[in-house]
């Protein structure tokens, strides 16, 4: 039996945890699984204070567990990529391990105040996005599917939180592919 | 998807290098990397990308501007966007002045980069596609490119090119079908001014008050309707051709009008006295002998000889049959992509018919013919009915007798494969030969296009 494993930082909210496993569970329609991956404290760099999400892919891949189709870790730390400010997530295209930040997706990190609804939708959002990375879809040109590039949370909130249809006739497609 | 579109990353930090790459490639791109300048150079000569994202402090005796000049040397057609951490003006200034196409300081927005990247992409299609369109249309139009193997046209062919780089009027005659837009299109393509605009304007399909202010632009207020000032055609064709189709058409008040611009390239708008001056040069179509219109008096004398300067006589198909299967041949190519081919009998066929529409009857015969035959073999049922039927009512000789008997058993067979529904056992069987027999002969029929099988 393949699984998709949702693994948890130790600081995230577990309650966005669990919706967000269920919303990936429902979309995949592959049993998915939960892991703990402690803290991110290796990938802090001290110059950005940030934390690297090259680092965070490579220890993922290092803990993937044998019955792991997919491994998707979510965490609250803020990430990077050494030529960006920031990212929302990061995934293998087509690979094994992605990875989603809750930081930047709540609207306290924006000075306003806190929306728990709101920040669940895009948690939903972006975590679909990175596991479709995952099944091997690049970005999307329609604004409204859930693959499409986002690079600010207004983008988020103006995107589904699901496929448009040739992305998903595409995953139905990929080796190994989801039951959506 | 995008990802025909190649991108190359050069930074010698693997990690930067592989970061962007991997940024990029969830766009859809082809995406390669490379750690030096040298590297950089190396993957150009193998590939073709389109953008480059280049560091600009790298070790080694190449840096990114050292890089980014070889790199267009190599690849002039591409964008570079010029990486680095350290922004300071003079950089920035010395980047662009040899070439970057952009700048982008790092750790930058996710958004300028995809921003960035959309932005050269939309550019670089429509840079494709012009060069795409633009090759069809001097493919299709060059004067050297007229398929003729008649004496008459390759004459008149020759005349062209002479003149296409005159900015002498030209008077073009034939009847209609024979290309004469296209000999016009041609003429201009094959000038000096083949990069200046061609305009088309057919006298014949506006009445005369539209058809002024079409060729001669009008003021706002010139006429009701006219709520905005408008250029005319001439304005529109300046430093380039204008091309005046079915000028016999044009009522005298216009003829005068036009008789003016010929002189001195000077005409006023509808509804204004200011002059203006064009420098448009002009041919003129008619499918009339334009001589016979002035000696009815419809056309003026005087504009007559200013058109006429050259005159290029176009004569139809008919009187060119030579030219028939050749051009045949070009449009089943153009509209099948190159893989349908004709039957003898169609062939023989097309050749008997007079094509009263000339070349425009003769290539839509052929697009509908490369489409019915599915783009493989024409058969004659492919053809219109007319075509068929001039091909079927004259034959080109008398045939002999052998031929002759070899068609009365061809329709014999057809016959009688057509009342059993095309089954062959019960074909054979009611003609008295065996099945075998009857699939060679069929095999033989179809070889020569004839319709042996149910369509």
């Amino acid at each position: 039996m393949r699984y998709l494993y949702v693994g948890a930082t130790e600081e995230v909210d577990r309650d966005a945890l669990a919706a967000v496993s269920e919303r990936v569970a429902m979309q995949f329609g592959l049993p998915v699984r939960g892991m703990e991956l402690g803290s991110l404290g290796f990938a802090f760099d001290a110059g950005r204070a940030q934390y690297g999400s090259i680092p965070v892919l490579e220890m993922l891949l290092r803990r993937c567990p044998e019955d792991a189709d997919k491994l998707l870790a979510v965490t609250e730390r803020d990430l990077f990529i050494p030529v960006l400010t920031f990212v929302f997530g990061q995934a293998q295209l087509g690979g094994r391990v992605g990875v989603v930040s809750l930081a930047r997706l709540r609207q306290e990190f924006y000075g306003l105040a806190a929306n728990p609804e709101v920040f669940l939708k895009r948690a939903y959002k972006e975590a679909l996005h990175e596991a479709g990375h995952l099944f091997g879809l690049v970005h999307c040109a329609e604004r409204n599917c859930a693959m499409s590039l986002a690079t600010t949370v207004r983008q988020i909130d103006l995107k589904d939180d699901a496929f448009c249809a040739p992305c998903a006739a595409r995953l139905r497609r990929h080796p190994g592919g989801a039951n959506v | 998807m995008k990802s025909h579109w190649q991108i190359l990353v050069v930074d010698d930090e693997e990690i930067m290098c592989e970061s962007l790459a991997a940024w990029l490639r969830e766009d859809g791109y082809g995406v390669d990397t490379a750690s030096s300048g040298r590297e950089a150079l190396e993957k150009s000569r193998l590939k073709d990308f389109a953008i480059y994202f280049v560091d600009l402090k790298m070790p080694g005796g190449m840096d990114g501007i050292e890089t980014m000049m070889q790199i267009r040397r190599l690849r002039p057609e591409a964008s570079i966007i010029i990486i680095t951490a350290y922004a300071t003006v003079d950089t920035a200034i010395t980047a662009m002045k040899e070439g970057a196409q952009e700048y982008i300081v790092k750790p930058c927005n996710p958004e300028e980069i995809s921003l960035l990247v959309n932005r050269i992409i939309k550019v670089k299609n429509l840079q494709r596609e012009n060069t795409i369109l633009r090759k069809k249309l001097t493919r299709q139009y060059s004067v050297h490119d007229v398929i003729s193997k008649n004496p008459r046209m390759r004459e008149i062919m020759n005349l062209a090119t002479d003149v296409a780089s005159l900015r002498s009027t030209v008077l073009i005659q034939g009847e209609s079908g024979t290309g004469k837009e296209l000999v016009a299109r041609a003429l201009h393509n094959s000038g000096d001014r083949a990069d200046k605009p061609f305009v088309a304007v057919s006298c014949a399909a506006l009445a005369e008050t539209l058809l002024e202010s079409e060729l001669f632009g009008h003021e706002k207020g010139a006429f009701t309707g006219a709520v905005a000032q408008r250029i005319g055609r001439f304005e529109e064709a300046n430093q380039g051709t204008i091309f005046l189709d079915e000028i016999a058409d044009m009522s005298s008040h216009l003829q005068a009008k036009l008789l003016r611009v010929t002189q001195d390239g000077r005409f006023t708008r509808v509804g204004s006295n200011k002059e203006l001056q064009t420098n448009a040069r002009i041919l003129a179509a008619t499918n009339r002998i334009l001589e016979d219109q002035v000696k009815a008096g419809h056309f003026r004398e005087d504009l007559f000889y200013r058109l006429n300067v050259f005159e290029l006589n176009i004569p139809p198909l008919r009187e060119r049959p030579e030219d028939i299967l050749p051009l045949a041949n070009a449009f089943i190519v153009e509209f099948s992509q190159g893989r349908a081919r004709f039957s003898p009998s169609v062939a023989a066929g097309l050749e008997r018919y007079s094509w009263p529409g000339n070349v425009r009857e003769l290539r839509n015969a052929m697009e509908r013919a490369a489409l019915l035959g599915r783009g493989e073999l024409i058969l004659p049922e492919h053809l219109p009915a007319r075509v068929r039927a001039a091909a079927e009512s004259a034959p080109a000789r008398e045939p002999g007798e052998a031929e002759r008997l070899g068609e009365i058993e061809r329709q014999a067979i057809i016959q009688a494969l057509r009342k059993h529904d095309f089954n062959r056992t019960e074909t054979a069987k009611a003609l008295g030969i065996s099945r075998r027999a009857l699939l060679y002969k069929l095999q033989r029929f179809r070889e020569l296009g004839y319709p042996v099988d149910p369509v």
